[in-house]
């Protein structure tokens, strides 16, 4: 685009190749080698070495790293957790986009940061949140040891983490949608009869798809690769409270060579993973921006006149 | 009757949108509900459809009480001024939405949707959604939407806001004619004092959330209630008098007052059209010059200065304007057959209309 713009610049008979407002070639070509080095090196690189990595002993011995009962074990664990985590967020996202953006109540400001919080903790401390509260010495530990309940170094504590760690991704994708789109619509469906499910099943819900599956995809994404909070109170029990990224690290960590490359298997995986993420994202965002600019394009005005003729001819 | 308001108010917080407000529409009726934005007028029209409840007062749809009735068992149609179409959903999914809603049968479904898309102009659309539609399209969508479910009462919010000027006219012409069809009662929200008396059987006109005056557009142009109405219908001279000796003065003007006590404050009105101008300036009583005129169209408006430098507007027909000679600069005077004694804002007027000369065309259509 902007080539062509200088290229008719230049044969305008312009002798100045740029616009008033632009770098200069060399400034421009200085950033874009820059930017693109960043890519090459910090992105490119390590991920097609993971791949590599997992591959360099042939694709039997790539197979062979998920045959493994244990990595088998972390696999599901991560499918499971994702399973409990997406679907429970998916439901607080709706509620909590729909509070916000539909209604006015004290507090609104406050509970649209409070979203944002496990974005700005850390993940180990938010591990170890869970920890204070659910662990032996914890507020609730002597209370549910009693009840030989166990939480902490367990699943039920690895899925409270990721809950944690992950329920900002819905609500923050649906807040500004649902903002958008405005309460006309349901009022609308209100009009025609709709009770407030149907109203939410057949209008909300249709009008926030393309955003709700944004959110859901990248919730999905973060709860299969979260470590840190998952690490803290997984307790590592190898077959047991392991994760995906949990076992490449521990698989990573005993050193043999065959142990090294299954790490590099597993991670190959986590690494397919984001980048289906990043296909069905990429697509999600061309999707909402499509629909956003054909709702804004004005369509002509076209004569009314067929109308009348209808309604005179009907009545006559 | 179909609908009767009594006593309804509405508060929002400290907000009074619509202050003790009683009327009745009769079935059938094309009601028009005018005022300036702000006036109460979609408060009104929200709550006679259930999404906002009333304060206090009661609303009754066909002599039953409907307070306590939800906005889904009221059986209104509502266009919204954005129509608020289902943007995921195509042309005949949201006219069908009421209908799957109540449950009707398929066939039912497919053959009422496509009788109001035949008269509404819309056949052929039916696999469009909203946003590949015009701004008039859009519109009569949202209206065959509302009267798909057969409604006992039509509810439109500023239902030619978002329409450009030239599709405006046609639209309400349309309206006027599909009313006349369709017989079902109708009340319309419009800021537009023109739309409101060209459509509407009736007009109800609402300021700061009262109700200034009821009646047919010839009565609220005819016989204002107030002042608020005289000036938000129609042009309005409005002067500001003072009684000495049982007349009115303002400047050289003077306006018979007998009844009026010596240094009382009255608000005189006449209309444009009440004002006679002679190209002469010994003709009438008052002499003045042509300081502007603007071409409306068939209408010519202009502009007088009296000596005092007092500016009378004076409304002709172009031919009148043609056959009197007139130009600006010119020198002219003027007689006005008639005017109001406006007294405040809020208080009721008295009928006083003086006729000084019963000219023909006294109380023209003046818009």
């Amino acid at each position: 685009m902007m080539e062509t713009d200088t290229k008719l610049l230049r044969r305008g008979g312009d002798t100045k190749s740029q616009r008033g407002t632009e770098e200069s070639p060399f400034v421009k070509g200085v950033l874009i080698t820059i930017a693109l080095s960043f890519v090459v090196v910090f992105l490119l690189l390590p991920l097609m070495n993971v791949f590599w990595q997992s591959l360099s002993r042939g694709v039997r011995v790539y197979w062979e790293s998920f045959v493994d009962p244990d990595t088998r074990s972390a696999i599901k664990l991560t499918l499971l957790i994702a399973g409990i985590a997406v679907p429970l967020n998916l439901v607080f996202g709706l509620a909590a986009a729909w509070a916000t953006a539909k209604f006015n109540f004290k507090g609104k400001p406050i509970l649209i940061s409070l979203i944002d919080l496990p974005f700005a903790v850390s993940p180990v401390v938010a591990g170890l949140l869970f920890v204070v509260l659910f662990g032996r010495q914890g507020f609730f530990g002597e209370w549910l040891a009693d009840r030989n309940i166990n939480i902490i170094f367990a699943v039920p504590g690895m899925v409270l983490a990721t809950i944690f760690i992950t329920f900002p991704f819905v609500a923050r994708e649906l807040i500004p949608v649902m903002e958008a789109t405005g309460t006309e619509q349901e009022q609308a469906a209100l009009t025609l009869g709709a009770s407030g499910w149907q109203t939410f099943w057949y209008v909300t819900l249709p009008s926030v798809r393309w955003g709700l599956l944004y959110g859901l995809i990248l919730c999905n994404a973060r709860a299969m690769g979260e470590f840190g909070a998952v690490s803290v109170v997984s307790g590592h029990i190898t077959g047991q409270t392991d994760t995906m990224p949990l076992r490449v690290e521990k698989l990573y960590q005993s050193a043999s060579a065959a142990s090294m490359t299954a790490a590099f298997a597993v991670a190959s995986l986590l690494a397919l993973l984001a980048l289906v993420t990043l296909v069905i994202k990429t697509f999600l965002e061309w999707r909402t921006q499509r629909e956003f600019d054909l709702a804004q394009r004005a369509v002509p005005e076209a004569p009314v006149l067929a109308p009348s003729i209808q309604i005179s001819s009907r009545s006559s | 009757m179909s609908i009767q308001l009594n006593n309804v108010s509405k508060q929002f917080g400290d907000v009074v949108a619509v202050n003790n407000v009683s009327f009745t529409v009769q079935e059938g009726e094309l009601l028009g509900l005018l005022g300036p934005s702000g006036g109460g007028k979609t408060t009104v029209l929200r709550m006679i459809s259930g999404l906002e409840l009333p304060t206090s007062g009661d609303i009754l749809i066909r002599g039953q009480r409907v307070n306590d009735i939800s906005v889904q068992q009221r059986n209104i149609g509502f266009v919204f001024q954005n129509y608020a179409l289902f943007k995921s959903m195509n042309v005949f999914k949201n006219v069908a939405f009421g209908l799957k809603i109540k449950k009707w049968k398929r066939r039912d479904i497919k053959n009422r949707v496509a009788e109001l898309l035949e008269l509404l102009g819309l056949t052929g659309l039916e696999k469009r959604f909203p946003h590949q539609l015009s701004g008039g399209q859009r519109q009569r969508v949202a209206i065959a939407r509302a009267l798909a479910p057969q409604p006992s009462v039509l509810l439109l919010d500023e239902p030619f806001g978002a329409v450009d000027a030239k599709i405006r006219q046609e639209l309400r012409e349309w309206l006027v004619r599909l009313h006349s069809d369709l017989n079902v009662t109708t009340l319309f929200v419009t800021h537009d004092q023109e739309e409101a008396m060209e459509v509407s059987n009736r007009i109800v006109i609402f300021s700061r959330g009262n109700l200034e005056q009821i009646g047919t557009p010839r009565e609220v142009y005819e016989e204002p209630a107030n002042e608020f109405v005289a000036r938000f219908i129609g042009v309005m001279n409005v002067l500001d008098a003072t009684v000495k000796g049982g007349v009115a003065r303002v400047d050289e003007l003077e306006f018979p007052a007998p009844e009026r006590r010596d240094g009382q404050q009255l608000r005189i009105g006449f209309r444009p059209f009440a004002v006679q101008v002679a190209p002469d300036p010994t003709t009438y009583r008052y002499p003045g010059i042509i300081r502007h005129t603007f071409f409306l169209g068939i209408l010519m408006r202009v502009e007088i200065e009296l000596p005092s430098g007092l500016i009378i507007r004076a409304r002709m027909t172009k031919e009148e304007y043609a056959q009197l000679g007139l130009h600006e600069g010119q020198k002219v005077s003027i007689l006005i057959r008639s005017y109001r004694i406006l007294r405040g804002e809020d208080e009721p007027l008295s009928p006083e209309v003086t006729a000084v000369d019963k000219g023909p065309g006294a109380y023209g259509a003046d818009i």
